[in-house]
């Protein structure tokens, strides 16, 4: 894999540091006027989702990582798997774990588009798309009518994500919601 | 990637108005103190040596000047008496928020004058661009800076116990890092943000390695230079220093310089033996004090990037 040199930093290139594979978020230039230069960097470790800052000296460089992110169909678990399938016609699968699928776990929903990120070939994170339709599988029964009184009740989705929608929304109905703030955001267009 | 609006200003025409003002005044400022206006060469056959200026060179093997500290100094050494310049200077992959590699500097000397004077003149004409009557100050040592700021004693905490520090503050892999690298790190990263905003906020007294042209000053266990660092509103805005007028020690700090540009894996190239020669001739005691009038005209207008105040900043020029 190539190495970066600080003045080459971009948003978005992904570096190994420690030995995790890294987005670079944020790169600011450093210098006092008479003295050395430095690079304090914002990366976000693409395993577990944190984000780091560091201090590079100008000129040091890191190495990149072999990163890439794809869109990947999701078909099944094992119960110790989670199944997808690469979009692009190959029909080539992938399988994650756990500690892969994250949180993305609440939102999956068979044949909806995930993005798979893999590190050296092997799946680290699965993002799900920021709007997705799920079926209420238990709430409270509906309050007829009431559309504007602004009032929420918690309610559990299909992919077992529990999200708060208005009281209007009753059970088996399919509905809109936002996956990385967890908020409804209307009734699906049937 | 040139798109169809590059061409435009990086600053509105309102802001350019400001600056246009902003530069009479200074003018003003320093006729009413019959502080004579002089120009020197931008491109020259020398320039510094300071390692950490990175400078642009021609084919023909001249420099554009990060500084006209030598041409000015030799103008101090003919007899002019007080000088000031304005002009732009340059400095190769210094490039961010508050840096463009190209730059208005603003430069002075005073005769007879020492750093603390010089202090006074550079509140006194911040004040006068600001338009309010005198702004407030404070003043503190590098040292003083430090131990404020929970650091260690700048001047006498081992370079392990520096790195150490770099690598807990900063998360830097600091562990070859020189003493220099890690007294920057934490003046500009630490200390720096952590200074009072409202007030002209003076440092000085910092290592004398840091200063390759001011005079030293012995404080009994250690030496520092006598240079100082104007910071406002949490931006560095000002360098100033009493002057080194000995030519030979002078000569001594030069040959160092280079040496360790040699051992860094840079290009050799030849001190200012002009400046060195008028040293030589005799330089009057004198201070003199640079400062970033884009960074300046920031300040005055609210302005967070450098290139809001620069008619066309690096990408459109």
């Amino acid at each position: 894999m190539a190495t970066y040199s600080t003045s080459e930093f971009r948003s978005g290139m992904k570096v190994l540091l420690d030995g995790e594979p890294c987005s670079i978020v944020e790169n600011e230039f450093v210098k006092p006027g008479k003295g050395q230069a430095f690079n304090r960097v914002k990366l976000k470790n693409l395993k577990t989702g944190r984000t780091w800052e560091r201090t590079f000296k100008s000129g040091e460089s890191i190495e990149g990582a072999d990163v890439q992110d794809i869109d990947m169909e999701y078909l099944y678990t094992d119960g110790e798997f989670w199944h997808f399938m690469k979009t692009d016609g190959s029909f080539e699968q992938i399988s994650c774990d756990k500690t892969a699928l994250g949180d993305t776990i609440d939102w999956l929903k068979e044949q909806e588009t995930f993005e798979v990120t893999l590190f050296n070939g092997t799946p680290i994170s699965v993002t799900a798309p920021n709007h997705i339709e799920l079926e209420v599988v238990e709430t409270d029964p509906g309050v007829k009518g009431d559309t504007a009184t602004g009032g929420s009740k918690p309610a559990k989705l299909a992919s077992g994500a529990v999200v708060k929608v208005p009281l209007f929304i009753n059970q088996g109905e399919i509905i809109r919601v936002d996956t990385r703030s967890r908020d409804y955001l209307s009734r699906a267009k049937s | 990637m040139a798109d169809s609006t590059s061409w435009l200003p990086s600053a509105t025409i309102d802001t350019l108005v400001a600056r246009a003002g902003m530069i009479q005044t200074i003018r003003q400022f320093f006729s009413e103190r019959e502080v004579l206006e002089v120009e020197t060469p931008i491109l020259s056959q020398f320039s510094g040596t300071d390692l950490q200026l990175s400078q642009w060179h021609t084919e023909q093997g001249h420099s554009l000047h990060t500084s006209p500290e030598f041409a000015m100094k030799r103008l101090l050494a003919a007899g002019s008496g007080d000088i000031f310049q304005i002009c732009h200077v340059f400095r190769r992959d210094e490039l961010g928020q508050r840096h463009n590699p190209e730059f208005t500097m603003l430069e002075w000397y005073r005769v007879g004058m020492d750093e603390f004077g010089l202090m006074d003149d550079v509140v006194n004409l911040i004040s006068f661009c600001s338009g309010q009557r005198l702004l407030e100050r404070q003043c503190m040592t590098y040292e003083e800076a430090f131990l404020t700021a929970d650091l260690p004693d700048p001047h006498r905490a081992s370079l392990t116990e520096l790195q150490q520090t770099v690598a807990d503050k900063l998360q830097a892999d600091a562990a070859t890092w020189t003493r220099d690298d890690c007294l920057d790190a934490l003046m500009s990263m630490v200390v720096e943000p952590s200074l009072p905003r409202e007030s002209l906020c003076f440092i000085n007294q910092y290592p004398k390695s840091q200063a390759a042209l001011a005079q030293h000053q012995d404080l009994g266990d250690i030496q520092v230079a006598r240079r100082f660092e104007l910071y406002w509103q949490g931006m560095e805005l000002a360098n100033g220093y009493y002057e080194l007028t000995d030519a030979r020690e002078q000569k001594r700090r030069f040959e160092a310089e280079q040496a360790a540009k040699i051992s860094s894996g840079e290009e050799k190239r030849g001190f200012d033996q002009r400046f060195l020669d008028a040293l030589d001739a005799g330089i009057p005691s004198c201070s003199g004090v640079a400062l970033g009038l884009d960074r300046l005209l920031m300040i005055l207008l609210q302005k967070k990037n450098i290139a809001e105040v620069m008619a066309f900043a690096f990408d459109r020029a």
